[in-house]
């Protein structure tokens, strides 16, 4: 009886051995099936659903990237039944992109589609290019679709094209109206813009009327370096010069940057905040400040953020002079699998057409200057901020955005100039001087390898 | 009959020892199979990286390209020699590990001898006390960042009808220390509660019987009986906590959302976990991440080695 009961035993580890390796096997054969299918089914897209395997793209992206949620993974499933598409999402890209790189150096782990920041483009570009395909040439891309400047900043110097723009972030002035209109400020979106056009002094000398009869608890602007973030923004040359060298500490526009937004937190006209931090949140919902410049994607976190209680308070103006920030790319991994399929995907998603609907449904701004012209774009109002026409406003930003350099650490010296330096200034009240040496001493530590 | 009986006992023998054999190789190879999981899992996931940390920290090495390693020598050790973020680091790392070690433990400490106690709904108070222990680094974080939000944070609100100022928690050197310990104190108190429980319930009761005859009151139970029957455990928790200072990372990082890992604008509660999560992941120089990381290790090794003699004079003492 006993040795029986072990035979049944092992014979019923066998059978579960046997179902699990024929599961793996399975599992390979399925693999094997879904490569064949790469290779015979990318130039035809119509398999008719029923019958043939789907091939699956995954997309790597960080945040709410919008791509889903604006539908366009549906879309593009429902043009192309044979494929499924399905993203990955990191939230902060702090830890994104370390981790793509890593898959980058590895060849593994990455998505088929994966997004890049700006900030991160000219290190991706300069260091991962061989790693990544040329975009440039797939299929139904047209070049002449980007802004120019766009389509440089992911351009290798022997024209590999590794990224292709989805949006870019062109800046206005958010502006709350009631604390305005309390302060004896105009509030007509034309006249705000005027108060300040064509030069950021313009917006401190604006800040300082707005201080003198604001209300209580209301300060002119979030934080000092969201308006450094805004002008250095604005100019062709930041933190590196045309050859690639860092230069950040003797650009007369960064310090120029640095001063006019240093005197907005010397002058008392800062709430003292710090950007994305649950304090700032907390400022949109309670109206600690009147004024803040928003990339066009910050819209709707401004929207969640102020919420119900801030309808029909808010709108946006143009912004003293054009500026950008923030915006992203999506590149090819040549380890992928599915490469071919990937790119013409990674087409699609950045066409005009999907661009819009992204601006649409989610406030991206196109980095495709064809979509402007479309109404999604151009007849685009925001009923939040008072039927701002977004569309114009941001167009007109966009197109007056001069061809910035980018370099690999820009993000690191951002990051250190706003979030050590500016922020001694606006929350510790140091001396502009002291910030900057702070910051300058961060950045070389971070800089030297 | 006879004949075939003694066969039969023969082949019985010779299967008996085959079977003894047999017997005897699993008591001795088993165990070996049983532990070798471990190993196996510690090769690949702990001595692995420990070792090619080391061989890292001896190169200049960018994430950028990981495979491109420019051999450096001691280079990336003796520039943390005169690395003023790496001294600030270790400083914050040393305060913030005191101010929340020691209140940790002798708050767990009270704990624990409290529910030695009979009380009632034992259970339920051993439950709780382990909860904060239970919730997510990141979860609690997020809340003590609201708590100690500097204009609408409920710690000053308190304070406010309390008559005293706001304090900005996160932008002072002290109050940001402060603020980041008591996330420690919160979360692991209760889990060393339990560990000093599990060894007090573990002491004779005849020595608190006796002592009671002796006439001595609870704090004095407390005192000489509890205390030094814990001496061991004590010294365990003492040295888990160190390992946890020294390595602490989520708290300090999540208490600075917005900003990544530079611990404060004045990098007031930057840690040497949050420093080599800095230079490595934000900074991408994994040479250099590296080198802290085997410094962070062999600070761990002295402790530890001044842990052993700490119980060895202890030991000493006793006997």
């Amino acid at each position: 009886m006993r040795t029986r009961t072990n035979a049944t035993r092992r014979v019923a580890a066998l059978a579960v051995v046997a179902a699990l390796g024929a599961g793996l096997l399975a599992g390979c054969a399925d693999d094997g099936d879904s490569k064949d299918s790469t290779s015979s089914g990318s130039s035809s897209s119509s398999g008719g659903g029923g019958g043939g395997a789907r091939t699956t793209l995954t997309v790597g992206v960080f945040g709410a990237f919008g791509l889903k949620e604006a539908g366009l993974y549906d879309a593009y499933m429902k043009l192309h039944p044979d494929i499924e598409i399905k993203q990955t999402s990191i939230e902060r890209n702090e830890n994104y992109y370390p981790q793509l790189l890593t898959h980058l150096g590895s060849g593994s782990g990455l998505a088929d589609v994966q997004a890049v920041e700006v900030n991160n483009i000219a290190e991706v570009t300069a260091t991962q290019a061989g790693r990544l395909e040329d975009l440039g040439k797939v299929r139904g891309v047209d070049k002449d679709a980007f802004l120019p400047w766009k389509w440089g900043q992911a351009t290798t110097k022997d024209g590999k094209t590794v990224g292709l723009g989805t949006d870019i972030g062109p800046q206005g002035i958010c502006y709350r109206k009631d604390l305005f209109a309390a302060a004896g400020l105009p509030t007509d979106r034309e006249a705000v813009g005027k108060l300040w056009a064509g030069d950021w002094q313009k917006y401190l000398a604006a800040g300082e009327r707005f201080k003198a009869k604001a209300p209580k608890g209301a300060a002119f602007v979030d934080s000092a370096s969201g308006v450094m973030a805004a002008i250095t923004g604005g100019s062709a040359t930041r933190y590196y010069d045309g050859d690639g060298k860092v230069v950040y500490k003797s650009n007369p526009a960064v310090k120029d940057a640095w001063d006019t937004a240093a005197s907005f937190a010397t002058h008392g006209l800062t709430a003292k905040l710090q950007q994305f931090q649950p304090s700032w949140d907390q400022g949109f919902a309670n109206g600690t400040f009147a004024t803040v410049s928003c990339p066009a994607w910050m819209l709707g976190y401004i929207q969640d953020k102020a919420g119900e209680a801030g309808k029909g308070k808010w709108d946006v103006a143009a912004a003293p002079k054009p500026s950008n920030w923030g915006g992203s790319f999506l590149v090819v991994p040549s380890a992928g699998k599915h490469r071919a399929q990937a790119a013409e995907l990674a087409a699609w998603l950045t066409a005009p057409a999907q661009q819009a609907t992204l601006f649409e449904k989610r406030g991206s701004f196109p980095s495709a200057r064809a979509a402007y012209a479309l109404p999604a774009v151009s007849g685009a109002q925001h009923a939040y901020f008072g039927g701002a026409p977004i569309g114009q406003i941001f167009a007109k930003a966009a197109e007056g955005t001069p061809v910035q350099i980018l370099g690999p650490k820009d993000l690191i010296i951002a990051q250190n100039l706003a979030d050590v330096g500016m922020l001694q200034v606006d929350q510790k009240g140091r001396s502009p001087q002291s910030g900057w040496e702070a910051a300058v001493k961060a950045i070389d530590n971070a800089l030297d390898q | 009959m006879g004949a075939a009986g003694a066969r039969d006992h023969r082949a019985e023998a010779r299967r008996r020892a085959r079977r003894s054999r047999r017997y005897r190789r699993d008591v001795r190879w088993s165990p070996y199979a049983f532990v070798a999981p471990f190993f196996l899992f510690f090769a690949a996931f702990g001595l692995f990286p420990l070792l090619y940390t080391g061989w890292a920290s001896l190169h200049q090495v960018e994430l950028t390209a990981p495979n491109e390693m420019h051999w450096v020598g001691l280079r990336n050790f003796s520039r943390l020699m005169s690395d003023e973020f790496f001294w600030n680091a270790l400083r914050n790392t040393f305060t913030i590990g005191i101010i929340s070690t020691v209140p940790q433990l002798l708050m767990a400490l009270g704990v624990a001898h409290l529910l030695h106690f009979k009380l009632r709904g034992s259970m339920f108070f051993r439950v709780a006390v382990l909860t904060p222990y239970a919730t997510s680094v990141a979860a609690a974080t997020l809340v003590f960042v609201l708590l100690f939000g500097r204009d609408y944070g409920m710690v000053n609100w308190a304070l406010g009808q309390l008559g005293l100022g706001p304090v900005d928690w996160q932008n002072g050197t002290w109050t940001s220390q402060f603020a980041v310990s008591t996330i420690v104190v919160w979360r692991w108190t209760g889990y060393n509660a339990l560990i000093y429980l599990a060894a007090m319930q573990a002491i004779a009761p005849d020595l608190y019987e006796s002592a009671a005859l002796d006439g001595a009151s609870r704090w004095q139970q407390f005192r000489h009986v509890t205390v030094p029957s814990l001496r061991p455990t004590i010294l365990f928790t003492c040295v888990v906590s160190t390992i946890g200072a020294t390595q602490l990372f989520g708290e300090p990082l999540l208490f600075n959302g917005g900003a990544g890992a530079t611990g404060g604008s004045d990098h007031q509660f930057q840690t040497l976990g949050l420093y080599l999560y800095e230079q490595g992941w934000v900074n991408l120089h994994l040479g250099r991440a590296s080198a802290i990381a085997w410094t962070m290790f062999l600070i761990l090794l002295l402790i530890g080695a001044a842990n052993w003699l700490i119980s060895r004079a202890l030991r000493k003492e006793t006997t």
